[in-house]
């Protein structure tokens, strides 16, 4: 391909496999935990830590994983308190932060808010060998991360409470996924920016459940279509004059719509894949309901029950 | 006091400003099999929950094997099953993934599952009759299927003490045997069970103590209260709190599935 004999290019390659493979291995914990939306507060968040790089002339993409980070650390707090004011809690962290980076990139010498958009919107073929080394050290964390962690993480995803009684340290546990998911924040931000951010890390982890029966199955699945997308994206970007960014992300939403369908030609003819319980088990729901007692409404019924 | 499975002292429990258990007092031994028992909203499950830690308390103190929960580390002797299982964002995750997660206090970071954790989760999911069932999605089995997994998942750890957060719940008659069957196998071994239901069922002759629970208070403690005319038909969740306490009968007829 004639694109690879450009040095951007590469790097731009590089950087966009890096964030096709980190954005849903993360992403595949955060759907599950329901924090789907947490990747766009980070990336709010992410903007003042770009604008503090811009204003002390520092990388931006250093200053960014710091304030991430610690974004992601107040926002685990926030959600630890309870629920009541956590939302408004979290609102406030997110405007500041667009609001904080805005703000800061007018004061910076010679700053524009123009220079924010290439972080807003991305710009993966400005993409700097100083960038790149920050984003493989970024992408290798986080894939160690789940390598490491991934069953504790598994158990607290699927319930916190008997992660708890499993002896897992919950706590810890829930701030490395906060932590992991803002540096594949910052991974991602430089390929398809700050405002698409959660796109690559929630639409392939999407695409990949309507195929898969397993979780470790929904993460390769998810990495595939993560990888498929960055690549293709790009290289319809560069053939077309397109913004890879966005480009990247139409291809995964293009992915996602192509798996709804498949899984609807192929329900119930997939190898193993068992129909729907309420098709095949009739008999065995009309006991369940017979011995059923009244269902809770709500995780609250349930604690009093 | 040491040796007890679980003490709780005048445990209070405060939820949203409401009390929802007024000073219980509770002993559990090891061996014992326990059945907590009391209408919805009685505190049950608060209780239980309680007992492990999960929700502080706002008044009073208890020990897991003579330990406050915060700072009790064998976490690998109890095993939690929770009422049901969450479907969170709904990712999919395979049974024997479920399963396998049961094993996760007895496994190093660094090393991948070793054959004797095969093995467990092998047995767990024998022990509740869904060996068959180890490739397929949870979300896609019945209620009383996924009840199994998660029981299934506290055997696959091995623990020496269960507790079960309504186990019967809303469960089909070849989930409710299959359950039957992996306790029983559990009292044989001399594990410590405690339970909450709303109906024992075919559990009942396994139970060698039960509370009853009315609101957040033990209201009677002793053999499993004996029901009463069609108190007893099977699906009647209906529990008789006040039934003599030396005539331990069968709570509930059961019949075996098909």
């Amino acid at each position: 391909m004639s694109m690879l004999s450009f040095d951007f290019m590469r790097r731009a390659l590089l950087a966009a496999m890096l964030m096709g493979v980190a954005a849903p291995a993360v992403g595949t914990f955060i759907v599950q935990r329901r924090l789907a939306l947490m990747g766009d507060g980070i990336g709010h968040i992410a903007l003042t830590g770009v604008a503090l790089g811009l204003l002390t002339s520092t990388s931006p993409v250093l200053t960014a994983v710091i304030v991430s980070v610690i974004g992601a650390i107040a926002i685990e707090v926030l959600r630890g308190r309870g629920r009541t004011g956590a939302d408004v809690a979290l609102a406030l962290l997110f405007y500041g932060g667009i609001a904080g980076g805005v703000l800061l990139t007018n004061i910076a010498p010679g700053g524009s808010t123009s220079n924010l958009l290439s972080y807003l919107f991305g710009s993966i073929s400005s993409v700097s060998r100083q960038d790149l080394y920050v984003v493989v050290g970024l992408a290798v964390a986080v894939v160690a991360v789940i390598t490491l962690f991934g069953r504790e993480l598994f158990l607290l995803c699927q319930d916190e409470e008997v992660a708890r009684a499993s002896g897992l340290p919950v706590r810890f546990l829930s701030m490395l996924l906060a932590v992991t998911a803002a540096l594949t924040v910052v991974v991602a931000m430089r390929v398809v920016g700050l405002l698409l951010v959660s796109a690559l890390m929630v639409v392939p982890v999407a695409a990949a459940q309507q195929l898969t029966r397993g979780f470790k199955s929904t993460v390769l699945v998810a990495m595939v279509f993560g990888v498929l997308s960055g690549v293709g994206g790009l290289y319809a970007g560069y053939q077309r004059d397109l913004s890879p960014g966005p480009a990247i992300v139409v291809i995964a939403l293009i992915l996602f719509v192509v798996a709804v369908a498949a899984r609807w030609l192929t329900r119930g003819g997939l190898p193993g894949r068992r129909p729907r319980p309420r098709a095949s088990h009739g008999h065995e729901r009309a006991r369940d309901q017979r011995h059923a007692v009244p269902a809770p409404v709500d995780s609250d019924a349930e604690v009093t029950s | 006091m040491t040796d007890a499975v679980f003490n709780l002292t005048a445990g209070e429990v405060r939820l949203d400003g409401r009390l929802v258990l007024r000073g219980v007092d509770l002993t559990i031994w090891p061996g014992e099999v326990l059945a907590v028992l009391g209408p919805n909203g009685s505190g049950k499950s608060t209780l239980i929950r309680a007992l492990l830690g999960l929700i502080p308390l706002s008044g009073g103190r208890t020990e897991i094997y003579g330990q406050p929960p915060a700072r009790f580390r064998d976490w690998r002797r109890i095993g939690y099953v929770p009422q049901r299982l969450t479907v969170g964002g709904g990712v999919p995750a395979t049974v024997r993934e479920i399963v396998s997660s049961g094993r996760v206090a007895r496994q190093s970071r660094l090393r991948p599952p070793s054959r004797a954790d095969r093995d467990a989760v092998d047995r767990a999911l024998a022990a509740v009759d869904l060996s068959e069932r180890g490739r397929h999605s949870v979300h896609q089995l019945s209620g009383g299927q996924q009840q199994r997994v998660l029981i299934a998942r506290a055997l696959a750890g091995e623990p020496d003490t269960f507790v079960l957060d309504e186990p019967t719940a809303g469960v089909d008659a070849a989930s409710q045997a299959a359950l039957a069957a992996a306790l029983r196998g559990l009292v044989h071994r001399d594990r410590t069970v405690v339970l909450v239901a709303h109906e024992l069922g075919p559990l009942e002759p396994l139970i060698t103590r039960c509370i009853v629970l009315n609101d957040g208070r033990i209201t009677h403690t002793g053999a499993p209260p004996r029901p009463v005319g069609e108190h007893a038909l099977p699906g009647h969740d209906h529990v008789h709190p006040h039934g003599p306490a030396d005539s331990a009968g069968p709570l509930a007829t059961w019949e075996p599935g098909p």
